[in-house]
């Protein structure tokens, strides 16, 4: 008779696919998952502690390296919450520039994820086009700002520079050029029979259990709840622009793949009628304050990251520092449910479920 | 004339292996080591999208040898790329253990070097030679593709200086 | 300057008069700047000195003696900071709309779930609870500790306020107290609330939402894990972030570093 024993594995912190440092204790029986425990805490920085000291301009650095996937969003969700609390008005075309360069940052992100999720599932060369694409994206931000992947480009009360000449211009050029290229990377990848054979009906779940776990982005849209910060709690111009939110019916791994990739192109549209609407000159910094110093009281402001509802909770006391800073973090709590999914699957698996929940591990541990 | 070899210094008896034919072979040894170098793919933090960058095929890597391995056990070279956290400390260097001789180390973007922005911060390991011993330290948050392949190549010089001279450029 | 505040009613009346004489003063000010959007910085000057208070200071009610007659004493303390509000508007002579300080159009709302709390749940399980302001007009409501998971169970399950998304979970520590931030939305009626439950320093505990919301789970072990809040009732208490064998809690006021150079 064969005798089999539960296997104790450790999906260690270093991976190639586990995302960068994150753990995984597995307890297998054979191939097939009986439980599974995330550890986390790899990349745990101190933020919150570190931003008790800093004056909120010096924070915005550190958000930027919270997600580093999507560094914009996460400036914004800083500026705006303290622009909140300040009652402060934004000149507009400071409001144009951040929400264009959120969802070019939007684009670059589902890029990034779905090039490292066919490398995880086995595909070489998404990744290699994925990463053309966003270096063309990444150039428009270096033009802007300087910098690559951790722009430090918002302010309390706008953007810090301005577009340069023709920045706006190329921008434009480079929207119907990505709109065909994910025509091409729908034809490569979506109705290939093994990608689809090994996504089609894994890792799903239902509504009531999305809603429970308090998951957001696309891995709540995927169940069909209707629920885009954008449109349900609309921040920043978005209630100017026309864009569908795409849902999901059966709340698998497939349907958030296609969603990522129907938001991708979202995008693009909400990026050419952004561009077409922009005014074409005025002040990118509103009337601020020199100190910024906010009133006491508290305010939670969230907003629509590439990966979910990113907030950002500041209580203040009246000084130029904050008392309390906490970031929710849409990865931190939409992987609360991995242990869930994982359960009865195969090793196999459990990498393609991780890489559907698109997590970034600088935001898990913040 | 008597020729005692037993009472020759360790540097002179160094000096003598090093003769053409080894010095040679030395040499050569270095051209093939430096021309593949082989990362353990160790991205942590926003250092690896970089990284993952220079891989990709704007800044091509592997034009350099330099084919990113999954496990330690195959690689050369160990590129820390994020901050090292007090969690992570023990892990990596049980990693830089189970890499084979020779190996070299990497430490990429401000946070590898000296603990970077978080440096005040209670769970982060302020630079990563306090651990393993760094070979390279590349500056920059992050620094760009071009800067990390400047990095891989000043490891590629060191390799073959060392080789050449007998030399060392750091006290190890 | 924060009151003290215990989580028994009836604490002697001098430190809610501090409470209360603080915060009149804060809340024109927030009510000023949500009038004026263009940030003015001599209303917030005006509210720096006046009320340094934790953001926790009570707005709504004044002595929490006697349950029955809250609602009173909640009109009384409402009128009594308008009277003030109107004195010090014609002292700022600023072009302010007639009444100085216009209900929330939130405050209904507010009152409904009060109201659905104390007859739900118990008499005195809602302490304070207050409208804010800077935050779009968000309901803030602080409950008692003992009586935070019934609270918790008619938040989600009641059909009026059917809270079925927990969003966040903050734990804060005021040099005093700590307290534990719990933000809801309702999916449905997008309206969202902040709850508070407030709790000594020494043996910090709040009761785990985590039967209740499952997402509660990881928040409020890392909150254990930063701060030290333990939360009874919940299935897995243990370190998050930081080793597992780290001592102390580093997000505390007062955290010392073991090993600062490393």
């Amino acid at each position: 008779m064969i005798r089999t024993e539960e296997l104790l594995l450790n999906v260690g912190p270093q991976h190639p696919s586990t995302h960068g440092v994150f753990r995984i204790i597995v307890k297998l029986d054979g191939e097939v998952i009986t439980e599974a425990i995330p550890v986390m805490g790899y990349l745990h920085r101190g933020t919150e502690k570190l931003a008790e000291d800093l004056n909120f301009t010096q924070i915005i650095p550190y958000t930027d390296r919270m997600d580093y996937v999507s560094a914009m969003t996460n400036n914004y969700v800083l500026c705006h919450a303290v622009e909140t609390m300040m009652g402060l008005e934004i000149p507009e075309r400071a409001e144009f520039m951040r929400l264009i360069v959120m969802e070019l940052q939007r684009v670059a992100s589902h890029l990034v994820w779905w090039g490292t999720y066919l490398l995880d599932i086995g595909a070489m060369s998404p990744f290699l086009y994925a990463f053309r694409d966003r270096e063309m994206i990444i150039d428009f931000f270096n033009e802007l700002c300087g910098a690559r992947l951790t722009y430090n480009y918002m302010r309390v009360g706008g953007v810090k520079w301005d577009a340069p000449e023709g920045w706006l211009d190329k921008v434009r050029d480079f929207v119907p050029y990505m709109e065909k290229k994910l025509d091409e990377y729908n034809n490569l990848v979506s109705g290939n029979e093994i990608f689809l054979a090994r996504i089609k009906g894994i890792g799903q779940y239902d509504a009531q259990t999305a809603i429970d776990y308090g998951l957001s982005g696309a891995n709540l849209r995927c169940t069909g709840v209707d629920w885009d910060l954008r449109r349900a709690e609309p921040y920043s111009l978005y209630n100017r622009f026309e864009f569908d939110v795409p849902l999901g019916k059966t709340g698998d791994c497939y349907d958030r793949y296609l969603i990522r990739l129907e938001e991708t192109r979202q995008s693009l549209r909400i990026l050419k009628q952004a561009l077409e609407q922009i005014p074409s000159s005025g002040e990118v910094m509103g009337k601020v304050p020199r100190v910024i110093r906010p009133p006491a009281g508290e305010v939670y402001v969230r907003i629509e990251s590439p990966r979910g509802e990113i907030g950002c909770h500041i209580i203040s006391k009246g000084k130029a520092e904050p008392y309390r800073l906490k970031f929710r973090r849409p990865s931190f709590v939409n992987l609360q449910i991995l242990p869930k999914l994982l359960v009865g699957e195969t090793m196999t698996n459990l990498i393609t479920i991780l890489g559907g929940i698109d997590i970034v591990v600088g935001e898990v541990d913040a | 004339m008597e020729f005692n070899l037993e009472k020759i210094t360790p540097e002179e008896r160094r000096e003598l292996e090093r003769n053409v034919f080894m010095g040679t072979l030395d040499q050569l040894k270095a051209w093939a080591r430096s021309n593949s170098l082989w990362p353990l793919t160790f991205g942590l933090a926003c250092c690896a999208i970089e990284m993952m960058g220079t891989g990709a095929s704007h800044y091509d890597l592997d034009r350099f040898g330099v084919i990113f391995r999954t496990s330690p056990r195959q690689s050369d070279v160990m590129i820390v790329a994020g901050t090292v956290t007090k969690k992570m400390g023990p892990l990596l260097r049980r990693l830089y253990d189970q890499m084979p001789e020779p190996k070299w180390v990497i430490a990429m973007g401000s946070c590898a070097t000296a603990g970077g922005p978080y440096v005040k911060s209670y769970a982060v390991m302020k630079g990563v030679d306090q651990i393993v011993p760094v070979d390279v330290y590349i500056p920059g948050c992050p620094p760009n593709p071009a800067a990390l392949i400047y990095g891989i190549n000043k490891l590629q010089e060191k390799i073959r200086y060392e080789a050449k001279t007998g030399k060392r450029v750091t006290s190890r | 300057m924060s009151e003290e505040r215990d989580k028994t009613a009836g604490m002697p009346s001098s430190g809610d008069t501090v409470g209360t004489a603080g915060e009149a003063p804060k809340e024109t000010a927030g009510t000023v700047e949500g009038k004026e959007q263009s940030g003015q910085e001599q209303a917030s000057a005006n509210a720096e000195p006046a009320a340094p208070a934790a953001p926790s200071s009570a707005e709504a009610s004044a002595a929490p003696v006697v349950d029955p007659e809250r609602e009173a004493k909640l009109k009384a303390a409402a009128e009594a900071r308008e009277a003030r509000a109107a004195a010090k508007a014609k002292a700022e002579s600023e072009a302010v709309p007639e009444e100085p300080k216009a209900p929330s159009p939130k405050q209904p709302i507010l009152d409904a779930a009060v109201g659905l709390i104390r007859t739900e749940v118990a008499e005195d399980a809602v302490e304070e609870a207050y409208i804010n302001e800077l935050n779009g007009h968000m309901p803030v409501i602080v409950v008692k500790g003992d009586r935070w998971s019934e609270v918790a169970a008619l938040m989600k399950n009641h059909a009026a306020l059917g809270c079925n998304y927990l969003r966040n979970v903050t734990g804060v520590d005021c040099e005093t107290h700590m307290e534990a931030v719990y933000h809801l939305v309702s999916l449905e009626s997008k309206q969202d609330y902040a709850i508070k439950i407030k709790t000594d320093r020494e043996a910090p505990s709040v009761a785990s939402a985590t039967p209740i919301w499952a997402t509660a789970n990881w928040n409020e072990r890392e909150i254990y894990d930063l701060l030290g809040i333990n939360f009874p009732g919940h299935p897995d208490m243990r370190r998050i972030m930081m080793p597992d064998d780290w001592v102390g809690h580093p997000l505390r006021k007062d955290y010392e570093p073991l090993d600062p150079e490393v």
